[in-house]
């Protein structure tokens, strides 16, 4: 039976991108970032995880204003990374895992999650770049992708507990795959920052504290932070954390933290970072 | 953290909320209907071929799109907040600054009225705090009680 091994959550900045491709990690300004995941690098190297549902937010690259998919799972062969502005980021393609993916849609509908398919689409940042932070520059990724894409930019995105029940579910249905797989399921996204307006730059490390602690552990209680709260506490674009609950909901009822790191800032943005393991 | 009940979100509450941090343009249904077209134009730039024509005659790219005066004029100045209040979403707006050049910090700095290397300097320090930045009414009511004491 397939199982889900290991919950990863990972701020997903394009500058991080920039700075692996670009060869700029060992810099000052970058170093305690990346230091912070050479821990969850080794540690990927032996967990050699099969496939990675990865929770994202795509920045309107695939999806413009025509279509606005709260729930959208990717169950397509390939996706190629996306071109947002400036040529496409020469990473691998990222393959798919469509008999996982279709069972979990499949299995998402029938609990009552009314998912959106994707067959074809490119990836951007808040894909690739979680890949590059975990896995480094490899000729090929090391394991097949399944892309989950939330909508986080239109109001409302979905509530808090909307996305723990959410992961619940794909929790249930990747434990009902047959075939004998790793699976780990990565939430990115956040952690405080603000990218618009005069208020930008906001940055809340205490909140983003007590966010990790929250996912430690056997309490559901961030399930029910409401979205204002988001809003005023960690900046417009910390809403991207209700991603986080999808992989926090998919682990069951408790967790064990194996690795933490946070550091600011990453351009306009606080890098949280989380290795969960279910108990 | 606060808690509430999950059950049921009052939508007119909700929407008020959202208008209720200051230096902050939540992208609604309301924004979204009034930058559409707004946000189609910025997103036209992902291709290479319309980065071009832009570059090359920006006021003949603007007229091929339904825009209003003032979010062709805002385009043109670049003036991001501006951009914002008509409708433009940051992630959309990106394909603009992009083109440009810009990275996101130099182009979000321009909207919060300080240099570029003040608000690194800012970021570096650790970002900007919350105190005094969650709620317009709760600064309005905060400003009132110190007048009266």
């Amino acid at each position: 039976m397939a199982r889900i091994t290991a919950g990863v959550g990972c701020s997903h900045v394009p500058a991080l991108g920039v700075a692996v491709d670009l060869g700029k990690t060992g810099e000052d300004y970058w170093k305690p970032i990346f230091d912070g995941f050479e821990w969850t690098k080794a540690w990927e190297q032996e967990a050699r995880p099969d496939v990675v549902i990865l929770v994202y937010n795509d920045h309107a690259s695939a999806f413009d204003m025509k279509l606005i998919p709260t729930f959208a799972i990717g169950c397509g062969e390939a996706y190629a990374p996306a071109d947002e502005g400036w040529g496409p980021r020469k990473v691998p393609v990222v393959e798919g895992h469509p008999d996982l993916a279709w069972h979990i849609a499949q299995s998402l509908i029938l609990d009552e999650f009314d998912m959106t398919i994707i067959n074809e689409m490119d990836v951007d940042h808040g894909l690739t770049v979680p890949l590059s932070m975990m896995f480094g520059q490899p000729e090929a990724w090391p394991c097949k992708v399944i892309p989950l894409a939330v909508n986080v930019v239109t109001y409302p995105p979905p509530t808090g507990n909307r996305c723990w029940a959410l992961g619940e579910a794909i929790g249930r249905a990747v434990a009902s795959f047959p075939e004998d797989l790793n699976v780990q399921i990565w939430g990115t996204g956040g952690m405080s920052h603000q990218l618009q307006g005069p208020r930008a730059g906001l940055i809340n490390a205490a909140w983003d504290g007590r966010f990790l602690d929250g996912l430690v552990g056997d309490s559901d209680a961030l399930r029910r932070i409401p979205h204002i709260e988001y809003l005023r506490e960690t900046g417009s674009e910390g809403i991207e954390m209700v991603m986080w609950l999808i992989m926090r909901g998919a682990l069951g009822k408790a967790t064990r933290m194996l690795h933490r790191h946070y550091h600011v800032p990453a351009s306009n943005t606080a890098v949280g970072h989380i290795v969960l393991e279910p108990t | 953290m606060t808690t509430e009940d999950p059950e049921r979100q009052d939508i007119h509450d909700y929407l008020a909320d959202l208008e209720d941090i200051p230096g902050t343009r939540v992208y609604t249904a309301k924004r979204a209907r009034q930058g559409y077209q707004l946000n189609q134009f910025a997103m036209s730039l992902m291709k290479p071929e319309n980065r071009e024509r832009w570059k090359a005659d920006e006021h003949a790219y603007l007229d091929e799109w339904k825009l209003t005066d003032d979010q062709k004029q805002a385009l043109l100045a670049r003036d991001y907040n501006r951009l914002l209040d008509l409708g433009g979403n940051i992630y959309f707006l990106a394909k603009v600054f992009s083109t440009d050049g810009l990275s996101f910090v130099q182009a979000v700095s321009t909207m919060t009225g300080m240099s570029v290397a003040d608000y690194q300097a800012m970021m570096v320090a650790g970002g900007r705090s919350a105190d005094g930045l969650r709620s317009i009414r709760a600064n309005a009511l905060a400003a009132a009680a110190k007048e009266t004491h």
